[in-house]
Parts: C-alpha cells; sequence; structure tokens
C-alpha cells in the first residue's frame, strides 16, 4: 500500500480549521491537507454541536418542542416552527385561518429578508470586508426589532403555532415594516457598492468555488447554491405552502456558478422579500388568527407520519413526523440541506481551491451545523 | 472587471459622517417590545395556585411553593410558582396556559446582580425592580384558547317536550363526547379540597379521557358509594373552583361521573373484586336510615369487617334523595342499578322498621356502635296565616309520595312558595301533572338556593316566577284558596349578608289557586332519640352537633347527614359517612 499524496505527511501540510474559528459557518470543523497552499484533501466534521433536538423531541409534549426547534436554526427559527406546525396540522386536521396563513408567510419572509442580510454582508465579511459584514448585521437588526414587536423577542420567535399564530399583529405594525423596508432599500446601493461593484470581492469570487450544474442532481442540492448554477427549484413556486401561490413573483436564478453568482442570488432574494412582504401587507385579510387547540397537556396527535417541507434561505428544508397517537412525538426528523452542501459538497469544493478561500467557500454554501447534527 | 469597482467601495466612507445605528449602551437604553418576552411577574392573590404553568413549563424552571400568607382553601392550593432563571428560556408558554391570566412577562431587558440565588424567585412574592412594569408579554384575549375551553355541549330535551313526561332532562354524553370532555381537565386538583367526600377528580376524568370507563367507576367508588346519584343530581363543589372555569367553563365533572356509571349495566359486575365485606373482625355496627350518608357508613364499615345492620321506615334505600328527588332528574332503575351493589357487600337491610325511642336505647346494648343518619323528615311550617287550610300542603310530603303515579292536575292551578331544590322540584313536577304554576320567592332569584341549572330550566317550563314576593296570607274562596303577598324590595342587611326582602307598599297582590305547596324546609324529628340520650348530646335547632369524626359525644353514637349541620345535600351526606367510618374505627380499636 503506497502513500496518498493527497495526504502524504512529507509533501502535505495537516491542519484543522475550527471549531472555534470566526471564519467557520458555526461549530463545525474542516480538516484539510494542503500542498503549498493548494488544499490535496477536505474532511467536513461535526459534532461540536449536538444536542440531541430529535430525541429530545421524543420526549417532550407537542406544544413543549416549539420553544425547542426554534433553536435548531439561529438566523431563521421560524422555518422549524413552519414544518413541524405544518405537520401537526396534516396529522390533526386542524386548519389554520386564512390570516394566520399570511401571518405566517410574513414572518417566513421577513425571516429570510433577515438571513440575506445578513448573509450577503457576511459573504464581504470572509475577505476581510468587515464594514460589508457589520452593515449586514446592522440591517438584520432592524427586521429583529420588527421581530422583537411582534413575536417578544428577537431570535427565537416561538410564533408560529398549530392552527395559527401566537398573536395577532399589533396596532399599525404594517407601518413599522414599511418604515424598514424603506430605510434598508434605501441603503442597499451603499452595501452594494461596497460588495457588489468591488474589484477585491469580484477578483475572490468569480470563477472561485465553483458549483458545476451536473452536480446540482448528483448531490441533490437546492437553494441559492443550486440557483447560482442555473437551477429554477424553489418550494415557494414548487409546491407553494401558506399563500405562496397568491404571490407575485419569480424564482431567482443566476448561471454564474461561482461564489459571486450566489451572492447576487441572495441580493436579488432581498429584493425579492422586499417585494413579498409588499405584497403580503397590501393583501392581508382580517380575521383570527388562531384556531383554539385542545388542552395541551393532553393533546394526542392521531397517529401517522408526514413530511413538511419550505424554501429555507439555504434552500428545501423539511420534517418528517410521525405520530403514534400518544403525547408526544414518536419520531422527528429533520432534514436541512447543509448536510449535502457541507459534507460531500464542500469536501469535493475544497480540493484543488486556495486555503485562503476556505471560508469564502463555506460561507457561500452557508452551511449550518445543527441542521447537521440535531 | 470595471475602473469603477476600484473606487465605489471607498465611497463607504460616506457613512462615517452620518448618525451611528448602533445604541451606545449602557448611556442609551431602549426600552423592551410592549410585547417583549422578559421577566415575571405574578398577580399573587389572582393566581390560584393550579400549577399549569409548573406543568407545562419544557425547562422545569417552575416549582410550585408554598408562600408566607397565602393560606390554602378550597379552589386555591396555596402554591405560588417560583421560577428558575438558570434553567427559564423565556417562551412563555407559562403565560399562554396561565389558567387565570395572572401570569405574565414584562419588557424588561436587562439585570445585573451579584447574588446568584436571586435568580430564582416567585414572582409578585420577592420583589423585583419590574415589579410595577405594565408592559410585556401577558395573555390577550386568550386568542388561542390555551387557558380555558368551552364545555361539550350535554343534549337537553326541549322544555316543551319535557313537560308532556318524566322522562329524564338530560340526555348524557356520548362516548366521543365524554372522553372530550374528560380531555380538557388539566390535573391540578383544585376540585378534591372542594369535593366534601373529596373524591379522586383528576384521577376518574384521565380515566374517562383515556377510555378506561371500568377504572373509573372503580376510582368513583374508593369514596363514593353513590356515584350515578351524584353523576345526576351532586351540588357539584368542585365545578365551582375547576381551574378551567376561569377563562372558559369548568369541567362538567358532575356529568362524566353519570357517564361512565352508565356505560355500565351492572355496576355490581364492575366492582364484583372491590365491593366485598372485608375480614369479619367481630364488631357490629346499627345505622339508622338508609339515605346518602347511612349508605356510605355502611358500605365502607362493611368493607372494613363489620356486620353492618341497618334500619330504615321505608320500603327500600335511598332517603329522601331517591324517594323525593323526581324521576325526570334522577330515574329509579338507576337506584336499583346502585343498590345491587350493595347487595355484595354483606350489610343487612332491615326495610319498613321505625326506630322508635325503646329500639333505639336497646340498640346501645346490642350493638359496638350506631350511626344516626336519619335525614331531616318534617316539612318546616310555613309560618302563613292560612296555613291550615287542606289545600296547603307540604311539598315535601308531595314530593316523598310518588307523585309521577299519582292523579293528574291537569287544568289546576298550583302555587310554590320557596326557592330551593325542593321547590323547584315541585313546581316542574306540577307542570309535568298539567298544572298552571306560579312559583312565589320573598328574594331576588340570584338568591335562591336551589341550583342555577335547576332555575334556568324551571323558567323554561312555563313556571310563572315571583321572586321578591312576601307571603301575607292565604284566604278560602269559593272554588278554591286565594295567596296574597306584597312585593319586596331589597334593603340592605345591617348585620352584613344577603340584602334582606322588605315589603315595598301596601298593596296587597292576590293569585287563586286550586293548591299551594309551601316548599320552605325540613326539620328535623328526633323524638325517636330517648330524652336521656338527647341530654348527653349537643342539640342545636334541632340538629346533633358532632365533632370532625361524625362523633355525638354520647357512648359509641356517630351522626351524619343533613340531622348534622351542614350544607344539607348528598356528597356531604356521603362525606359524613366516611368521617364516620374513620370515627368508629378509631373508637372502637
Ligand atoms: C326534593 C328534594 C330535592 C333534593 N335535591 C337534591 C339535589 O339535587 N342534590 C343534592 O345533593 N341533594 C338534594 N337534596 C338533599 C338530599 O336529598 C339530602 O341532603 C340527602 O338525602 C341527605 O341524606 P341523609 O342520609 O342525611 O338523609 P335522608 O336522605 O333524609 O335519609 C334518611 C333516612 O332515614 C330514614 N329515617 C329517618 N328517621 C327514621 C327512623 N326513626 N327510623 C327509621 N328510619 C328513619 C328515612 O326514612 C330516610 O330514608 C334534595 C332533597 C329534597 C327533599
Ligand atoms: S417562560 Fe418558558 S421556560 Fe420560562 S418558566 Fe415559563 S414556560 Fe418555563
Ligand atoms: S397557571 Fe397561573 S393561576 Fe395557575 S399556578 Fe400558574 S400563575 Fe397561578
Amino acid at each position: 500500500m503506497g502513500v496518498n499524496p493527497a495526504t502524504d505527511p512529507k509533501k502535505t501540510t495537516h491542519l484543522f480549521f475550527g471549531p472555534q474559528h470566526p471564519g467557520v459557518t458555526g461549530n463545525m470543523s474542516i480538516e484539510m491537507w494542503f500542498d503549498g497552499d493548494q488544499i490535496t484533501k477536505a474532511i467536513t466534521h461535526v459534532g461540536y454541536l449536538h444536542r440531541g433536538f430529535e430525541k429530545l423531541m421524543e420526549k417532550r409534549l407537542w406544544i413543549q418542542n416549539f420553544p425547542l426547534v426554534c433553536r435548531i436554526c439561529v438566523p431563521e427559527p421560524d422555518i422549524n416552527e413552519e414544518c413541524y406546525a405544518l405537520a401537526i396540522e396534516e396529522l390533526t386536521g386542524i386548519e389554520v385561518p386564512e390570516r394566520a396563513k399570511w401571518i405566517r408567510t410574513l414572518v417566513l419572509e421577513l425571516a429570510r429578508f433577515a438571513v440575506n442580510l445578513m448573509a450577503f454582508g457576511g459573504q464581504a465579511g470572509t475577505l476581510g470586508l468587515g464594514t460589508a459584514a457589520m452593515w449586514g448585521i446592522t440591517f438584520r437588526d432592524f427586521v429583529l426589532d420588527l421581530f422583537e414587536e411582534l413575536t417578544g423577542a428577537r431570535i427565537y420567535h416561538i410564533y408560529i403555532q398549530p392552527g395559527g399564530v401566537r398573536r395577532d399583529l399589533p396596532p399599525g405594525f404594517e407601518n413599522r415594516i414599511e418604515e424598514v423596508l424603506t430605510k434598508i432599500e434605501e441603503r442597499l446601493p451603499e452595501l452594494d457598492r461596497l460588495v457588489l461593484n468591488n474589484a477585491i470581492f469580484k477578483l475572490r469570487t468569480q470563477n472561485v468555488g465553483v458549483v458545476k450544474p451536473e452536480w446540482i442532481k448528483e448531490y441533490g442540492l437546492v437553494g441559492p447554491v443550486a440557483r447560482g448554477s442555473g437551477s429554477v427549484r424553489d418550494v415557494r413556486k414548487d409546491a407553494p405552502y401558506e399563500i405562496y401561490n397568491k404571490l407575485d413573483f419569480d424564482v431567482v436564478t443566476e448561471t454564474g456558478n461561482d461564489i459571486y453568482a450566489r451572492a447576487l442570488v441572495r441580493r436579488r432574494e432581498i429584493d425579492l422579500s422586499i417585494s413579498l412582504i409588499r405584497q403580503i401587507l397590501s393583501g392581508m385579510p382580517e380575521g383570527p388568527v388562531a384556531t383554539k387547540l385542545p388542552n395541551l397537556t393532553e393533546w394526542r396527535v392521531p397517529a401517522g407520519e408526514y413530511y413538511s417541507r419550505v424554501e429555507s434561505s439555504r434552500g428545501e428544508y423539511g420534517y418528517y413526523v410521525v405520530s403514534d397517537g400518544s403525547l408526544k412525538p414518536r419520531r422527528v426528523h429533520v432534514r436541512g440541506p447543509s448536510y449535502v452542501h457541507a459534507v460531500p459538497l464542500l469536501e469535493r469544493m475544497l480540493v484543488g481551491a486556495n486555503i485562503a478561500d476556505v471560508s469564502n467557500i463555506m460561507v457561500s454554501l452557508t452551511t449550518c451545523p445543527p441542521e447537521i447534527e440535531r | 472587471m470595471k475602473f469603477t469597482d476600484v473606487i465605489s467601495p471607498f465611497l463607504a466612507w460616506s457613512r462615517a459622517a452620518k448618525k451611528v445605528d448602533t445604541i451606545p449602551y449602557p448611556n442609551q437604553q431602549n426600552p423592551g417590545a410592549d410585547r417583549y418576552r422578559g421577566f415575571h411577574i405574578n398577580d399573587t392573590s389572582k393566581c390560584i395556585g393550579c400549577g399549569r404553568c409548573e406543568v407545562i413549563c419544557e425547562n422545569k424552571a417552575i416549582d410550585m411553593v408554598k408562600v408566607d400568607g397565602v393560606e390554602p382553601t378550597k379552589g386555591d392550593s396555596g402554591l405560588r410558582p417560583k421560577v428558575d432563571y438558570g434553567r427559564c428560556c423565556w417562551c412563555a408558554l407559562c403565560i399562554d396556559v396561565c389558567s387565570t391570566g395572572s401570569l405574565s412577562l414584562t419588557n424588561k431587558y436587562s439585570w445585573v446582580t451579584e447574588n446568584p440565588d436571586t435568580c430564582v424567585y416567585t414572582p409578585g412574592v420577592d420583589q423585583k425592580a419590574w415589579d410595577s412594569e405594565e408592559k410585556g408579554f401577558r395573555q390577550e384575549n386568550d386568542v388561542l384558547g390555551w387557558a380555558g375551553s368551552p364545555r361539550e355541549q350535554m343534549e337537553i330535551e326541549t322544555p316543551e317536550k319535557r313537560i308532556e313526561n318524566f322522562d329524564e332532562v338530560v340526555k348524557g354524553y356520548t362516548v366521543d363526547q365524554a372522553m372530550e370532555e374528560a380531555a380538557r381537565c388539566i390535573q391540578c386538583g383544585l376540585c378534591i379540597s372542594a369535593c366534601p367526600a373529596h373524591m379522586h377528580i383528576p384521577d376518574y376524568l384521565k380515566a374517562i379521557a383515556e377510555g378506561r370507563f371500568v377504572d373509573a367507576v372503580k376510582l368513583f367508588y374508593d369514596n363514593n358509594p353513590l356515584p350515578e346519584m351524584c353523576g345526576k343530581v351532586c351540588t357539584r363543589e368542585c365545578e365551582t373552583v375547576c381551574a378551567m372555569g376561569y377563562q372558559g367553563e369548568s369541567i362538567a365533572i358532575r356529568w362524566l361521573k353519570r357517564f361512565a356509571c352508565e356505560q355500565f349495566e351492572s355496576l355490581a359486575d364492575v366492582l364484583a373484586l372491590e365491593a366485598q365485606p372485608g375480614e369479619p373482625n367481630g364488631k357490629k355496627v346499627a345505622v339508622v336510615g338508609a339515605g346518602p350518608s347511612g349508605l356510605s357508613a355502611a358500605y365502607y364499615l362493611s368493607r372494613k369487617g363489620y356486620e353492618v345492620h341497618v334500619y330504615d321506615r321505608l320500603e327500600k334505600g335511598g332517603g329522601v334523595s331517591w324517594y323525593a328527588i323526581p324521576e325526570y332528574r334522577l330515574p329509579a332503575d338507576g337506584i336499583t342499578k346502585q343498590m345491587e351493589v350493595f347487595e355484595q357487600t354483606g350489610v343487612i337491610f332491615n326495610y319498613g322498621r321505625d326506630i322508635t325511642a325503646e329500639l333505639l336505647a336497646d340498640m346501645e346494648n346490642r350493638f359496638d356502635a350506631v350511626y344516626l343518619a336519619v335525614g331531616l323528615q318534617k316539612p318546616s311550617d310555613a309560618r302563613i296565616k292560612g296555613e291550615d287550610i287542606p289545600e296547603v300542603k307540604p311539598a315535601f310530603d308531595f314530593l316523598m309520595n310518588s307523585p309521577d303515579k299519582g292523579e293528574m292536575l291537569t287544568g289546576k292551578k298550583v302555587i310554590v312558595i320557596g326557592g330551593g331544590n325542593v321547590a323547584m322540584d315541585t313546581a316542574r313536577t306540577c307542570v309535568r301533572l298539567g298544572a298552571d304554576v306560579v312559583l312565589s320567592y320573598r328574594r331576588r332569584v340570584q338568591d335562591m338556593p336551589a341550583d342555577d341549572e335547576e332555575i334556568h330550566e324551571a323558567m323554561e317550563e312555563t313556571i310563572d316566577f315571583r321572586p321578591k314576593t312576601i307571603p301575607i296570607r292565604i284566604e278560602r274562596t269559593e272554588s278554591g284558596i286565594r295567596y296574597l303577598y306584597h312585593e319586596a324590595k331589597m334593603v340592605d342587611n345591617p348585620k352584613g349578608g344577603r340584602p334582606l326582602p322588605k315589603p315595598k307598599d301596601d298593596v296587597e297582590h292576590a293569585v287563586d289557586a286550586d293548591i299551594l305547596f309551601s316548599a320552605i324546609g325540613q326539620t328535623s324529628d328526633i323524638e325517636f332519640i330517648p330524652e336521656s340520650m338527647q341530654k348527653e348530646m349537643k342539640l342545636k335547632w334541632g340538629r346533633i352537633i358532632v365533632n370532625d369524626n361524625q362523633y355525638t359525644g354520647y357512648k359509641n353514637f356517630f351522626a351524619g347527614g343533613d340531622i348534622t349541620p351542614g350544607e344539607g345535600d348528598a356528597i356531604t351526606a356521603i362525606a359524613d359517612g366516611l368521617r364516620a367510618v374513620k370515627g368508629i374505627i378509631d373508637r372502637l380499636k
């Protein structure tokens, strides 16, 4: 057995990147071998963050899992609440009032908006363009103010519930959303000048981190990662949930295949979210926001199984929920795109990449470890 | 790549001249949003200590603790939630399920303390800087319905149909309805303290919710040997304190008891193992009166191995509850079903035996202990001028004599005086016999001692309610009688309590009728207790005064039920029987 040239200790340097590194997306690490500054092999390691979400959910009442599921994704907790609620609604047959559906779509879109603001700026941040990263975070904070007002919390909203949402919109909330949209819209050109129209950004992202279109099917890539390489897949369009079929929009897609294309997708998603939020605000019907639930501590969800899915900021995101008719879920499986994006795809993309681009590439895939180890 | 791509990033410097977005904490501190999920507060006077918040908390951050100054009462455990901020994640599930809406979160953002122990505190008891904060996450009209829910509707016969016969008015729950209704219970157990017999209410509701009806019936019999009767006519103190009643409707505990019993044709079969005499202990107890109280004592004494002899002057057991309560509320077949259970217990029933002073004195020698459960068998005098006219009759006697099998009153006009259960039962029975009924009561409708549901149903049944009417006298007329009364106005009671009725003016109002039933209560008949014995017992208003174990103070004599001061309902009579069993066991040790 000969020595693998990719990991030959005589020729390559062996290094762990992460899990404690600001350039890594969350608590994961990449084990790398490189020759000079070119990576010869990379292995993704997870397990630093494992909190047993799925197992814990089997030990809690159906409702008690809402404060838990949101924690699977810090920047975009609402997709978890939505998937879990959708599954419960399907299994119990509980109806969601029309207004609640609109509010839920609003919340999901606000969350996507916030994530993309952060991810778009964050992409530049990996190249040392810290100002753009800070601005992205600032813009997101304006959206978090809205979440605080609507749900009572900035991060973990615990707002979407089976049968609707937990509270109606506060008085005048629509105006405050519009104010935030206008403010961010006015300042986005500044961010664009700092990111998209930046020589450094272009040099470092164009033709870097290429995702070949044929990989989309091979790996099952989704979201901006796939749409930056010409895909037009989007759950909001392909299998509309809540009221997405009542909104007017085109799936955002780019064909550059590189990090720049993915950043452009996220940037255009920001504009799309603004448009969708405005459409929702102008079409929002009146009415109740929740269907009353049975006694929460005696609530048995009828036996059955359901796979619910939504379009997260990272692509198709789903929950497979199984009930045996008891007070607690029998099994909940969380399926996020990061598994594919962070393990096989990233490991492949890093081979041949420059060591300085690891973080750059990784962030362009917006990989999220809690989604991998639930 | 364009040349502008090199220049444009530098335009970011223009921001340097603009207002910063960052909040300069701590010099500037923005308040939390109106709905912010900050620190807990609790209105401890509103909180009932139901522990719902503790149960729902997925982080086990809440412990219910005893606090100084809040004593447990019926419907309040005396406990209050204590929150551990080492565990809390501010999800506010506790807020949305709070039965009373007393618990809230304030919009207070931050709190710095040097003492970590203060992060575990009892909101509303341990003082905090945010105690008077008005804003924050609180229940908003319970949009979610998590804190209270409506009751499963009971099907009831229409007033038009039900006055045609003596069929039961309440139709009972279906299995699905009952399971749904029982599943509303939050298992707080506050009802147990309110039930005189301390029945295992949360446990049997859970059993019903899970379809375990046999278990439910067995749980009933743990401390109530007449559950089907109670399931139909109980005064249901438990429901008045139900935590679900604060923001929804109380659980239909009474109807669910009835439901579980109705699932079985034979209760004796269900209790084939439980309703058996205990290992004989060689001791004999006499029980005078086979009403609810006597039956309850007899059942549990026999389970403990006593030889029990029950005496009653009537021909079957059940006392006034079964003799006097009309069929449309308590049908006779249910009675037979419950009495069958007693047959297995080995209790010796002696019906048609009037206990006289002589016999009672003899019992003193023949038995190790005697339980007096004779109830109140004498209608009180109406104390109205003209009450000796033969058409003026005691309602109690009328009801005791199976009026449903007696003569019709078609076309007759009947006046009933009173506002309690006896008055309602009499009025409604007369309506069913074809009479036109006027009901006269001194005070307001809300002062009537009868059950609200009874009053409501009676009103629906064409009974002419005349509250605030003070009787003057009854006169004979050529064709019948004339009842004269003053209309009343309510004046404050100088001694406190309910307002008093006083004649509004001198005007005499009159109603002509054929019969007048007075239903103003019953009194005791204790002539059967030898005077020598009476002297040794404590008596008040003809009632026997007893201690917590129903002991009379005379030799081994115990007493309970209506003959002792109390609520004057079946469940209290049953509870007295249970206590007497404890007293007898203690005394005969
Ligand atoms: C019309 C009416 C409606 C009512 N409705 C309700 C209701 O809806 N809900 C409710 O909870 N309660 C109701 N009550 C009250 C309830 O019936 C009584 O509180 C309960 O029956 C009291 O039980 P007890 O065992 O103390 O006495 P009782 O039921 O009065 O039983 C006493 C027994 O002792 C016997 N007895 C008495 N003296 C002697 C003697 N010297 N020798 C032999 N036997 C004797 C009597 O024949 C009787 O059978 C109602 C009462 C009436 C009259
Ligand atoms: S806010 Fe949530 S975690 Fe905190 S005490 Fe209430 S239920 Fe428990
Ligand atoms: S749920 Fe509300 S009423 Fe019940 S103990 Fe908790 S704070 Fe008190």
